[in-house]
């Protein structure tokens, strides 16, 4: 944990207080030993006799052994969710399907502590987080499409209201659980049906939700759960009766995906990786600037896609606000994520932690100046300091590649139009943030930058009403609000 | 009476609002419903194909940033021009066999249909965006914007009114396009180029290319300045090359529909949709 060393800055009046570890119970949380796969309302054993371990990143201990799926098994997926599409699902009346969604936003709500500590055992993200921000929203995510299930000829006047079919779905380790409601709520208001992968390292909250489900009754098939690595999303995807992939993760992965389903005539949505650039104007009001900085790229230690990871500072008040910066880095706790004064916890995995690593070695190598605040690492786990890079240019590798951990990339520039060059000059466009207390300069900014979400004097703001996703190769679709239905909707784009 | 020789026209490419040759110095027989060479049309290549792509990447932002009425104004104007040259485009049709019943339902179907969307331009953006309400003190609003440079691969069987159909929709929003005409039937394309000149369309916001497409298709689908391609008028067996070539760039690929193609009906503001991207922007609220 970093301490909180007495702080030499001569604004800064050290108080002597401190917060005391304040750690949450695990005691809400029952793992069992083994998950096999969730197939057809039930626990399936792998074809595959396969079991690989899931780690709680923090410890470093085993949480659980849990089922590689293999194409048989990514079959007898498809098939229940086929059918169930041809029966009890696809079948069912809207306003049915509707109260579904809401008992699942319900239920969600009512176990939130127990899924909060789950997802923090094994992602490795603060309590303060998970409790705080991928549970609640994972529950209104379901709260706000369950309303669509029963009104989709009124969001696409036009349109028609006919689902897709049976759509596979792929998810990240980043926010394990409210991509399984950015998946699973908009597809099933739709009335499509759904076989889920999650993450090999991140896999338990979505088969607890699968347990979830059968509590709520949801007829069997509709949710399917698969678990495994890259090779068993490669099954999903390719198989012949999946009507329509989603893929949230990186624009390698994604692109590999569009190139597999190439001429098979499914559909596609991609959500894909981002180089956010966060502009910060003289006139921006600084305090409340270097909040949305440090929200912007320490949020879920810097594994947001969306993360605000490219500063761009306007030369003018670059000195000022990297004194607040460097200061406000001081006061990060990072350390053990169960305790609810922890703000940046454990990287999801050794193979991050060794990407972070590489790239920021690259940083310093080719000549941009590092700056970490003092900060001693738990002794086990997988950890990285909080990082700060100034003297960059756009040619460094810091500044163009996503390196989905803690770490800024700092730059200047001196007009708006400089900024809006250095913002785009990116194959990427999911978000961008800008701060400036010049209304008209906001709305001229928004219009310009290339990114679906645009944050103006805030920074990692979300909703389940608003629409979130890519320009560029950053992906395509939507997910969030109105928009976020058209994928799952044929004739949708 | 002194018989007067005829003036014939040469068919060219439209790039950036000119009329080149192809830099192959090339040409190709269209051939008309006899087996007769109607014109020799320009034979495009890739090297022209990146000089129509340049020049719609440098019109793009100028004409996404006119205002909605202006682009309604100037498709509208394009749909005078076709009007007036009805009688041309009339024969240019029937050249390739189609009857003149058939091919005045073409011509008058384009023109109604340049009219149909010209009313979309300052439209579209309130029925495609909202104001979303979210749960808490901000203000929060998504709207379409135009996807930048889109590649339109036409129809080879409809060499008007499918070209119209896919074009329309494309420009309305601020998109800049990036044609390949019907290979078979191009110079009705061709003859839309120049409506399109006269109608202060400004240049480079619609590139025709004529040519061979195999050539080109791949190419056009690939290139990393093509935000999207508009695949609706392609063959279906086309389709795995189209988008394995858009893979590399994650780019947009938008696909023929699963029914049979009736041209007359081919209008929709989600064709519109399907080439615009939703920017959401949020602000607090507070004193």
């Amino acid at each position: 944990m970093c301490p909180s060393e007495p702080v030499k800055h001569p604004e800064i009046v050290p108080t002597g207080l401190d917060y005391v570890t304040s750690v949450e119970s695990t005691e809400v949380v029952s793992i069992q030993e083994n998950y096999d796969l969730w197939i057809d309302g039930a626990p399936t054993k792998p074809s595959t006799n396969r079991y690989f371990q899931t780690v709680n990143p923090a410890t470093e201990e085993a949480l659980s052994r849990v089922a590689e799926g293999g194409r048989k098994d990514v079959q007898k997926a498809v098939e229940a969710a086929r059918k169930a599409y041809n029966g009890a699902w696809g079948k069912m009346q809207k306003s049915e399907r509707a109260k579904y969604l809401y008992r699942i936003a319900r239920m969600l709500a009512e176990r939130s502590r127990e899924f909060a500590v789950l997802e923090t055992l094994d992602g490795g993200k603060p309590i303060k987080e998970s409790r705080d921000f991928d549970l609640p929203m994972s529950s209104a995510h379901f709260f706000y499409y369950a309303g669509w299930a029963d009104k989709l000829e009124y969001a696409f006047p036009g349109l028609g209201t006919d689902s897709i079919g049976v759509v596979g779905q792929i998810i990240p380790w980043n926010f394990p659980m409210l991509m399984v409601a950015w998946k699973v709520a908009p597809a099933l208001a739709a009335g499509n049906t759904v076989v889920l992968k999650p993450a090999e390292t991140t896999p338990l909250s979505a088969l607890a939700f699968a347990r979830l489900t059968a509590e709520a009754g949801l007829p069997p098939g509709t949710v399917n759960i698969i678990t495994g690595d890259g090779r068993t999303g490669a099954e999903l995807v390719e198989h012949p009766d999946v009507d329509k992939v989603a893929f949230t993760g990186s624009t390698e992965v994604g692109k590999q995906i569009q190139h597999r389903l190439a001429g098979s005539g499914k559909r596609l949505t991609l959500e894909l990786g981002g180089k956010a650039p966060h502009i910060i104007f003289d006139d921006a009001p600084l305090d409340q600037a270097i909040e949305g900085i440090v929200n912007g790229i320490f949020f879920n230690q810097g594994h947001v896609c969306c993360a605000g990871s490219r500063l761009l500072v306007q030369e003018s008040v670059f000195d000022a606000l990297m004194d607040r910066l460097k200061l406000r880095l001081r006061s990060l706790r990072v350390g053990d994520p169960l305790d609810k004064n922890t703000d940046v916890g454990a990287i999801n995995s050794p193979a991050q932690l060794d990407k972070i690593t590489r790239l920021v070695e690259i940083g310093q190598a080719e000549g941009a100046t590092m700056y970490q605040p003092p900060c001693e690492l738990p002794e086990r786990g997988y950890w990285f300091t909080p990082t700060l890079f100034t003297g960059v240019s756009q040619s460094h590798r810091i500044a163009s590649e996503e390196i989905f951990g803690p770490v800024l990339s700092i730059m200047t520039f001196r007009t708006p139009a400089e900024a809006v060059e250095k913002a785009n000059n990116t194959p990427y466009g999911l978000s961008a943030g800008v701060w400036t207390t010049k209304g008209s300069r906001i709305l001229w900014m928004a219009d310009r930058l290339a990114a679906g979400v645009v944050w103006a004097n805030t920074y990692n703001k979300f909703d389940p009403g608003s629409p979130f996703g890519g320009y560029r190769e950053s992906g395509f679709g939507r997910e969030g609000g109105r928009h976020g239905l058209l994928p799952y909707l044929e004739g949708g784009w | 009476m002194v018989s007067r020789l005829e003036v014939r026209k040469t068919y060219k490419l439209y790039i950036g609002g000119n009329f080149p040759r192809s830099e192959s110095g090339r040409s190709y027989p269209a051939l008309d419903h006899r087996g007769e060479i109607a014109a020799r049309v320009a034979a495009g290549t890739r090297k022209d194909l990146r000089m129509a792509v340049r020049a719609a990447r440098s019109a793009q932002s100028g004409w996404a940033a006119r205002s909605g009425y202006n682009r309604g104004q100037i498709l509208y104007r394009v749909a005078e021009m076709v009007e007036d040259r009805a009688a041309a485009f009339n024969a240019a049709i029937r050249l390739f066999g189609v009857g003149s019943a058939g091919a005045r339902r073409e011509v008058a179907g384009s023109i109604d249909r340049l009219v149909w969307y010209a009313g979309w331009a300052d439209k579209f953006a309130q029925v495609l965006g909202n104001l979303n309400p979210v749960s808490g003190p901000f203000f929060n609003i998504s709207v379409p914007e135009p996807t930048g440079v889109v590649g339109i691969i036409a129809a080879e069987s409809s060499p008007l009114l499918g070209l119209v159909s896919r074009l329309a929709p494309v420009i309305v929003s601020g998109n800049t396009a990036v044609v390949l005409a019907s290979e078979q039937w191009p110079t009705p394309a061709i003859a839309l180029a120049e409506a399109l000149a006269t109608a202060d369309v400004p240049g480079g916001v619609v590139n025709i290319l004529t040519g061979p497409k195999d050539g080109m298709v791949p190419y056009l689908s690939s290139h990393l300045d093509v935000n999207a391609v508009d695949a609706y008028g392609a063959e279906p067996g086309q389709m795995e090359e189209i988008e394995q070539a858009a893979a590399g760039g994650a780019k947009r690929v938008v696909r023929p529909p699963r029914t049979k193609l009736d041209w007359d009906k081919a209008q929709s503001p989600y064709m519109i949709a399907a080439f615009t991207e939703i920017k959401t922007v949020w602000h607090p609220k507070g004193l």
